[in-house]
């Protein structure tokens, strides 16, 4: 069920940007982050602990690690930390250390 | 031979007033920040807002003029670089765009600011709990507005945002207060020394006003904060007030419990930390100028104590007139002299503090929550699991990160440290300070084995 956004939407005008998020076309202000357009697009949780709960950007400054994203195949990527861009296809992320890729030390 | 004369990492006000002021006496500076526009958290976007947004109030539009004095030759800028490690030398490894480089420098200033105290209750890791603060960040970086919203806690800013949400149009569903009548008596005898801020407390005073004027429903003294998730994806907000429970519907639940110091680049750095009981958080030992116990290494701002933003611009000042007579740019009398104006404002800035951070305290069950509550968010450990290996002789948070592996996760301990040790001095009421402050190693962000081994390969080719 997709829950609707906690929040206003951003303003209208202004240049945009499209990405896509799992197999929805989004469309967002430029230079916003992603954690951002995330939020406005919806109130649904955008990750899953390895326990199965869900999760959405938390403290919208680099600390939490809550937000973190599959971003163009890479995973743990940060999405309040990033801006959004046009293109880029992002994905739900499952656990926090999965293994193609985002080996983190 | 050093790339510049002082490297400062964080562009809040206490790192731009630092940089214009050594850059001014004629040092090299080179500015890092993680976030992609200077201002810190309080006046994140700031030039970018420029008069749109005017809802964020004069405050927040006065650090534009840090922003400008920015513009100086001197000054290089890096926006979205994330220091990972920081050496004596003093050598910074910092990140952009998936790339690591090391710079070094004569001095390093850290001013890493402060982050939202950790809100722990039943319920907070649903989606639709946030920080206030983190709502405040998406109404200053992307004007976005909270909905249907209830802000829960205490502190100046719970009262800030509560303002700037009437003044967007968007008025919160109602402001839960949890600081007791206790807390308003251990204040008053701060009061007197704090009338040096006067302007400020009458400032604080306006919010409550228009809060009351907007008819925002307030509740105070509550406790016992549970969220629940509705069926429609929004929460079902539970607490005690005035002895009677009380449920509230809401889609974003925004809470606040004060800030405290970043302290996981100054911990790694190796610096002296000590504990401010009146804070109730850890914050590095610095002298009047903001100098540490490691060479070249110096701390201004809310990094070093929470003192807000114009103590914050006032100590970056300080720090920056010492290392410029450090490098031999002023003798002492000068700088004493030209510090006369910033010490005066820091003076006032902080008068206030004592008075705040006794009127709203963290309340007890936010430091040491209820045991079904989850501490740290990534490991998904309870404040249960917590006591339970505690009774099983777990003393300090060391011993509690090999048992439990809470503060393994990716925010390293970030969001369960402070809690974590709240738990562990509860039940002999330790004096907070007997138990040491965890050790922040590097990498203190997370960096790709691709990028470190990158990193090793132009290291290499340098030796
Ligand atoms: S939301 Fe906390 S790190 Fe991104």
């Amino acid at each position: 069920m997709k829950v609707v956004s906690r929040f206003q939407p951003p303003p209208e005008s202004g240049p945009k940007v499209q990405f896509v998020f799992e197999d929805e076309q989004i469309t967002a202000p430029q230079g916003i982050s992603l954690a951002a357009a995330l939020l406005a697009h919806s109130g649904n949780a955008t990750r899953r602990t390895s326990t199965g709960a869900q999760r959405t950007a938390y403290c919208m400054m680099g600390v939490c690690f809550e937000c973190l994203v599959d971003v163009d195949g890479v995973p743990n990527t940060q999405s309040c930390m990033t801006v959004v861009r046009d293109g880029m296809v992002v994905k739900r992320q499952i656990g926090l250390r999965t293994i193609q890729g985002g080996d983190y030390v | 031979m050093s790339d510049v004369d002082l490297i400062i990492i964080g562009a809040g006000p206490a790192g731009m007033s630092a940089a214009a002021t050594a850059a001014r006496g004629g040092l090299k500076v080179l500015l890092l920040d993680e976030q992609g526009h200077p201002g810190g958290q309080i006046y994140r976007n700031v030039a970018k807002n420029g008069t749109s947004r005017s809802w964020l109030g004069k405050e927040y539009a006065s650090g534009a003029r840090l922003v400008e004095a920015l513009d100086n030759p001197h000054i290089s800028t890096q926006f979205g670089a994330t220091v990972w490690r920081l050496d004596d030398g003093p050598t910074v490894v910092w990140s952009k765009s998936g790339t690591s480089q090391i710079s070094t420098a004569r001095h390093v200033l850290i001013t890493s600011g402060a982050q939202e105290r950790p809100v722990p209750f039943p319920g907070w890791t649903l989606p639709g709990v946030m920080p206030a603060g983190a709502a405040q960040i998406l109404m200053k970086s992307a004007g976005m507005l909270p909905r249907d919203a209830v802000l829960a806690g205490s502190g100046p800013l719970l009262y800030l945002v509560a303002a700037q949400m009437i003044d967007a149009g968007c008025p919160p569903k109602a402001v839960v207060e949890t600081q007791t009548p206790r807390m308003m008596l251990n204040a008053l005898p701060h009061l007197p020394k704090a009338l040096l801020g006067i302007s400020t407390l009458f400032k604080g005073l306006g919010l409550i006003r228009k809060i009351k004027a907007a008819g925002v429903q307030r509740y105070s003294n509550a406790s016992d904060f549970r969220a629940h998730p509705n069926e429609d994806g929004t929460l079902a907000f539970s607490f005690q007030a005035k002895g009677k429970e009380t449920h509230l519907n809401c889609a974003l639940l925004l809470s606040h419990q004060g800030v405290i110091p970043s302290t996981h680049m100054t911990r790694s750095a190796g610096i002296a930390h000590e504990w401010n009981e009146a804070q109730q958080a850890f914050q590095p030992v610095t002298d009047d100028w903001g100098t540490t116990d490691r060479t070249g290494l110096h701390v201004a701002g809310d990094s070093a104590g929470i003192g807000g933003a114009d103590a914050a611009a006032a100590a970056g000042e300080l720090a920056a007139l010492n290392i410029l007579q450090l490098c031999g740019c002023l003798n002492s009398d000068t700088r004493n002299q030209r510090a006369a104006k910033a010490r005066a404002g820091l003076l006032r800035a902080r008068s206030l503090r004592p008075f705040l951070d006794a009127a709203y305290a963290p309340t007890a069950e936010t430091l040491a929550p209820v045991d079904e509550t989850i501490v740290c968010r990534c490991e998904e450990i309870t404040a249960g699991d917590v006591r339970q290996s505690m009774s099983e002789g777990a003393t300090g948070q060391r011993q509690m990160k090999t048992s439990l592996r809470t503060g393994m996760g990716p925010c390293q301990g970030r969001m369960c440290d402070a809690t974590v040790r709240a738990i562990l001095c509860a039940p002999r009421n330790t004096a907070t300070d007997s138990i040491a402050p965890p050790r922040a190693r590097a990498p203190i962000k997370p960096v790709t084995l691709a990028e470190l081994a990158a990193l090793s390969k132009i290291q290499a080719g340098a030796d």
